[in-house]
């Protein structure tokens, strides 16, 4: 029960930014510096910092590096650059999600691999026994501090402290460079629906340039955000959290991450049967949808259709810049049209909600 | 908003506080509870004619990230509610005693009150469940 919860490097600088500590998946987390509304705004119309630092980093490296991750995930390496990253899911032989990652190409003989916090070791151990021989896998989960700069004011902000020209690395591209004069990979990537950067710094610099960043960006308006802020800011863009709106259980087709899974691939780890998904079509699909009566969707409330029970809530909240309730939930497809009128069973009572399609929260490019 | 806990209130380990005058009880939540919930955006309450009961649930207050249930501290009629913080739940977070009071009630069972705890009685409940 009490099993000692880990910290990631950064735990000096969130008690010296008197953040309120949670347990998240085994880690102790900052859920909140300031205010969940304020973290969560300042990152929409100016640029906030997060410790994702208890994400896990695994590296593969070898002459067929690129081959063999190619094989375990559903988007297609191939069509991505050196120097560009990509999203992806990893699929069972049945299509169930082991996690959902963010791959970079460095070249074709190192591969990196960003993963879940909860999925660290399931990943690696995952990844090592499907990787053709030939490659070396390394966690590297711990080398790595990840602090996340997201928001309009971003690069501005980060190119105080880099010399890498940051206007040349476009979104879902990343360059090897120095922050704070240490190797880092800087990263245009991020769970927020803003503009942004990922910094993977080595870990013994988390602390120091986090609260750097929150001191030298005080003109930019900075503010360091917590796990509250993260989830309202991905959900408003409708990214999907893994084991809450997608798992084990569920194939990437159905929760409608279909956009990365390239079936025109000669093969990968669970193609056979997305591809049947594909020609059967879905049973359950993730939606989205927005409340239209008084109430907040959460985690586990009953979705239903003229008096049955059709699925289930995953996740919901008040989207703070949507200024509504939004959530996603699984469905049964036959109510998964957009525009679909679906009742939420919340405390016992019914309140009316309906299917949308897309994001809930677009920027302004 | 000052952490605090007025003295004339009755508290419950729910973190639900009573002003009693006569058999009407007001009812709402601590300094603590909002604080724990973070930025409140919904908050619902029973009707005014709608009963409620000792230590069963009468309502929610949610934030961006979490619901908490309400539970009520007293059995009894409810005759008036603070529409204005079912408007604007926000106000839970600025003053939970005054502005910020949920609803009223018709108290049933004068000896209920007996149940609920002092202001130094919830201050030290409050030290001891703090790790």
């Amino acid at each position: 029960m009490n099993e000692r919860l880990k910290r990631t490097p950064l735990f000096e600088a969130h008690k010296q930014l008197d953040a309120k500590m949670v347990p998240f998946g085994g880690w102790e987390m900052p859920v909140q510096y300031s205010g969940v509304i304020d973290e969560h705004v300042t990152v929409r119309t100016k640029v906030g910092l997060f410790d994702v630092s208890h994400m896990g980093e695994v590296e593969v490296r070898g002459p067929k590096a690129l081959e063999a991750v190619n094989e375990l995930i559903t988007n297609d390496l191939e069509k991505a650059a050196d120097g560009q990253a990509i999203y992806t899911a990893m699929c069972r032989e049945d299509g169930g999600i082991v996690d959902d990652l963010v791959v970079y190409r460095f070249s074709r003989e190192r591969v990196f691999i960003c993963v879940n916090a909860a999925n660290r070791d399931k990943d690696f151990e995952w990844i090592r026994a499907h990787c053709a021989s030939g490659v070396t896998v390394a966690n590297r989960s711990d080398e790595y501090a990840q602090i996340a700069v997201q928001g309009p004011n971003a690069e501005q902000l980060v190119s105080r402290f880099t010399d890498t020209a940051l206007t040349s690395i476009g979104f879902y591209h990343f360059a090897e460079g120095r922050v704070m004069n240490q190797a880092a990979i800087i990263s245009r990537t991020g769970y927020t629906g803003e503009d942004g950067f990922e910094l993977y710094v080595p870990s013994g610099l988390g602390n120091e340039l986090f609260l750097a960043l929150a001191q030298r960006g005080q003109d930019v308006g900075v503010k360091p955000a917590g796990l509250g802020a993260r989830d309202s800011l991905r959900l408003e863009a409708r990214m999907c959290l893994y084991g809450s709106d997608i798992s084990d259980d569920t194939d990437p087709i159905s929760a409608g991450l279909g956009w990365v899974v390239k079936l025109d691939k000669p093969s990968f780890i669970g193609k056979d049967a997305l591809l049947r998904v594909k020609t059967e079509g879905p049973a359950k699909k993730l939606v989205g949808f927005e409340m239209e009566g008084a109430g907040i969707a959460r985690h586990g409330y009953p979705i239903m259709v003229a008096g049955q029970r059709v699925g289930e809530v995953t996740s919901g909240t008040k989207g703070p810049t949507v200024g509504r309730a939004i959530g996603l939930g699984w469905v049964d497809a036959r109510h998964a049209e957009a525009g679909t009128e679906l009742g939420i069973e919340i405390r016992g009572k019914l309140i009316p909600a309906r299917v949308k399609k897309g994001p809930f929260y677009k920027r302004a490019k | 908003m000052e952490k605090h806990f007025p003295e004339e209130l009755l508290y419950t380990k729910e973190h639900e506080w009573c002003r009693v005058k006569g058999d009407i009880v007001t009812i709402g939540i601590t300094w603590h509870a909002q604080d724990q919930l973070g930025d409140v955006v919904f908050c619902e309450l029973p009707a005014p004619g709608e009963t409620i009961k000792a230590g069963q649930t009468f309502g929610a207050v949610e934030s961006v990230k979490a619901v908490s249930d309400l539970f009520s501290p007293v059995t009894g009629k409810v005759t008036e509610r603070n529409d204005d913080i079912v408007e604007s739940p926000e106000g839970l977070n600025e003053d939970c005693y005054d502005d910020g009071w949920m609803i009223r009630v018709e108290l049933s069972h004068k000896d209920e009150l007996d149940e609920l705890m002092s202001q130094g009685d919830y201050l030290k409940f409050l030290e001891e469940t703090e790790d």
